[in-house]
């Protein structure tokens, strides 16, 4: 079938194992519904996400990225805020060079348990994604 | 070398393939390069798939494998334990959640859902096409654990792990044991009071000499990961020596002219700046409160004890697991629930229990006899409107055992339960035929039309459209109005924030799965225990503990741990040393290397906790975290980027 031909913004959300994941496994659990084309890759710490990964997802066809922060109830350290949000100023700035739209790249701290706030974060990135195009 | 990778697509017994076309799944993994077989399971965890798994890994027909079923929290460790009995490395398998990130998450859209399962399970194919063997790492283990709250949860979680030979640090808030039992007078099945249980448990710690048991002791900080934790824990003075001679505490007590609200009995009486909870509260040496002492000195001259030297400490104790039962509060009504605040004689049931532990020859309050007794139940708990949507499980059973004690304490009581059903499950069920028998009487309504408080001259009236008798108005003229409250979590939340510690939707500290890992949380080597993990009686608070100790036991049983061996790697070619990964690295892990004659970054890898901090920050691009690498990361953005 060729390519698209599926309604919806395709976005790529890096989760994290410990935090933001569990809360994505909850909003299943809940049966909180949210766009079938958001699509998650879990690593350890969202500070942990090199730019060049984000610029390869815009590259290879991602609408949107979204980066679900571990926030203040990271693991491994209160200094991730200020790291994941040191990375995506770095990738704003490269996406500005490639005269990408900064708003395809959101990011925003989602605890283990806020699984309504992200199906909310989807739901409205998606429609703001959609309108962009 | 072509790989062999097989793919083994999980029904979970309608639960993924009610929405998932899980053969379509399994089609499409078929035709991805590299994959030589491709299955549909229905129950990939059941033990006659697990064998069929190890069976296709040992006859050389899978040298590589996926699983696409549940989230990976369940069963990640279940499937890695399949590879290496089979006698293949753990991380040559990749896990695909299509449950709770698909087919749950996508119930209303099953073509949607099935088509996501298919990128799902192609990313990992395109994963562990990629994968290496990788050995894990052996860290030095701890072997102690801190034991948070010296209830009965967790001086019975304590004993246990001494018994089994670990050293235990217990570290209780207040200056006494036994948390809110301790509170209690009789319990019920047995005819033990709180006091005698909790009496019972602080023997065995006390005789135990693998336990510290540190009072007045909080937590504070708390560094490090499973094996090898650092905590610090800040202790509180009792300002009291020893003991004091016999009657001479009695006196020193007396003469204190400072009169503070008594929190151990809910307020309803008032205790001295300097106290012990009742006589023979544990441990036996009195505390001053310092938050309210004057330093007057009156108590000093009666008790040569009482040191005003003592100074606070803070103690560092190294442990390898933290296991957590700091227990729960009691629900406080806002003002005016129930006329709670507004009527004077409208109080809570622990407030209840304690007045009529402590009465004597009447039951009395504020000076008046009290015969009427109208119990509201559910109040903080089961809320149609609110925050506590659970039950309490404990209350129906506590308040109808009280009332029985009460009724036998006291001649001349009469008992009215406004019910919205009671729940006293199991065997408790006999109390509440034992108070029907008794002629207390049972009235209900549902959440929609409560009972209703309100005073008329001087009367407190209690009313109710009881749905037993087809919703008949009946009216109670009640001499005390006892709120039957529940559980919510502790105030004090600190201990949960230090550890980071999740809560559920209930707000009590969360378990990773209710069933199969109810007493681990996803900070890796803390457990939790009784009535911080949601409301549970007596029996089931010990039941869990018990589960915790031998859970946190497992994590310091041996010298060595095995640790994950997902640690970051330099390319010493790239590597400029610019120092920012070791800025960036919260652990220290990483230090400058200039062994080889150029000066580069070197992983400290037993430290790395692999959490790749340092990977963005790196201009070189040198670093690479195992089995997030940029290759495998790539490779599962280009596939889910590509939909089939």
């Amino acid at each position: 079938m060729p390519e698209g031909r599926r309604d919806g913004a395709k976005i790529l959300v890096f989760s994290t194992e410990k935090i933001s994941d569990p809360a994505i496994d909850m909003a299943g659990l809940l049966k909180l519904h949210y766009p079938p084309r958001v699509y998650t890759i879990a690593v350890p710490c969202s500070s942990a996400v090199k730019p060049h990964w984000i610029l390869h997802a815009f590259a290879q066809g991602f609408d949107g990225v979204f980066i679900a922060a571990d926030g203040s109830d990271c693991p491994y350290g209160e200094s991730c805020t200020e790291k994941t949000g040191a990375l995506v100023q770095k990738t704003h700035a490269l996406m500005k060079e490639q005269n990408l739209d900064a708003a395809r790249l959101k990011m925003a701290a989602i605890c283990s348990v806020c699984s309504e706030s992200f199906v909310k974060h989807m739901k409205s990135f998606s429609e703001a994604l959609q309108k962009g195009k | 070398m072509k790989r062999k990778i097989g793919v083994y697509i999980c029904h979970c017994g309608g639960n993924i393939s009610d929405y998932v076309d899980v053969e379509k799944v399994r089609q499409a993994a078929a035709k991805e390069a590299g994959v030589a077989l491709a299955r549909t399971m229905e129950f990939a965890c059941a033990d006659s798939s697990q064998k069929e798994i190890a069976q296709d890994i040992q006859e050389g027909a899978v040298d590589s494998f996926v699983v696409a079923s549940c989230s990976p929290k369940l069963h990640l460790p279940t499937f890695q334990s399949v590879a290496e009995r089979a006698g293949l490395n753990k991380y040559q398998y990749v896990h695909a959640n299509i449950r709770e990130q698909v087919s749950w998450a996508h119930s209303d859209d099953k073509e949607g859902a099935t088509a996501k399962a298919v990128q799902f399970v192609r990313a990992a194919i395109a994963k562990v096409r990629l994968a290496k063997a990788i050995e894990p790492i052996e860290i030095q283990t701890q072997r102690a654990v801190l034991v948070v709250g010296a209830g009965v949860a967790g001086m019975k979680a304590a004993t246990s792990l001494a018994k089994m030979g670990v050293n235990v640090y217990l570290i209780e808030k207040e200056h006494f044991v036994g948390g809110r039992v301790s509170q209690w007078d009789v319990l019920c099945i047995t005819e033990e009071t709180g006091k005698d249980l909790v009496t019972r448990f602080y023997i065995d710690v006390v005789a135990n000499q693998n336990i510290t048991l540190f009072t007045g002791a909080e937590l504070v900080e708390c560094s490090g990961s499973m094996g090898n934790f650092t905590v610090k824990v800040r202790i509180t003075p009792r300002y009291v020596k020893d003991i004091c001679e016999k009657d001479r505490m009695r006196r020193a007590i007396e003469v204190c002219p400072v009169e503070v609200v008594d929190e151990f009995n809910f307020s309803i009486t008032k205790r001295k700046a300097i106290y012990h909870n009742f006589p023979s509260q544990y441990p036996l040496v009195a505390v001053v409160d310092m938050k309210h002492c004057t330093r007057c000195g009156k108590c000093e001259k009666e008790c040569e004890k009482i040191d005003f030297s003592q100074e606070e400490k803070v103690v560092e104790l190294k442990v390898g697991s933290i296991l957590v039962a700091a227990g729960f509060d009691p629900y406080t009504p806002k003002n005016g629930e129930f006329g709670y605040q507004v009527y004077d004689n409208v109080i809570t049931l622990p407030q209840f229990k304690r007045l009529v532990a402590i009465s004597d020859t009447e039951l009395k309050w504020k000076g008046r006899p009290v015969q009427t007794i109208a119990y509201i139940y559910c109040v903080g708990s089961r809320q149609l409107e609110g925050e506590n949507k659970y039950c309490s499980r404990y209350c129906c059973l506590t308040t109808i055992c009280a009332a029985i004690k009460a009724g036998e304490k006291f001649s001349g009581l009469s008992h009215f339960h406004f019910t919205r059903g009671i729940r006293t499950y199991g065997k408790y069920e006999t109390f509440f035929y034992e108070a029907s028998k008794r002629g207390q009487v049972f009235l209900q309504s549902f959440e929609d039309d409560p009972p209703q408080v309100t005073q008329k001259d001087g009367r407190t009236l209690v009313r109710i459209h009881d749905i037993l008798t087809s919703r008949r108005e009946v009216e109670v003229d009640a001499d005390l109005v006892v709120l039957v409250t529940g559980m919510v979590p502790r105030t004090d939340g600190r201990i949960g924030e230090i550890l980071k510690l999740p809560r559920g939707r209930d707000r009590f500290y969360n378990e990773i799965h209710m069933k199969l890992r109810p007493v681990e949380t996803v900070i890796d080597g803390v457990t939790i225990a009784g009535a911080c993990r949601g409301p549970q009686n007596v029996v089931e608070a010990i039941n869990s503990s018990l589960s915790a100790a031998i859970k946190s036991y497992s994590f310091v049983r041996r010298d060595t741990l095995a640790i994950e061996p997902i640690v970051a790697e330099i390319d010493p070619d790239a590597c400029t040393w610019c120092e920012a990964c070791a800025k960036a690295c919260p652990f220290d892990a990483i230090a400058r290397d200039a062994s080889t004659g150029k000066e580069i970054a070197r992983v400290n890898t037993p430290v790395c906790k692999g959490c790749g901090m340092c990977l963005p920050v790196c201009p070189a691009n040198a670093i690479q975290l195992r089995t997030f690498s940029d290759e495998e990361v790539q490779q599962m953005i280009g596939v889910l980027a590509h939909e089939l």
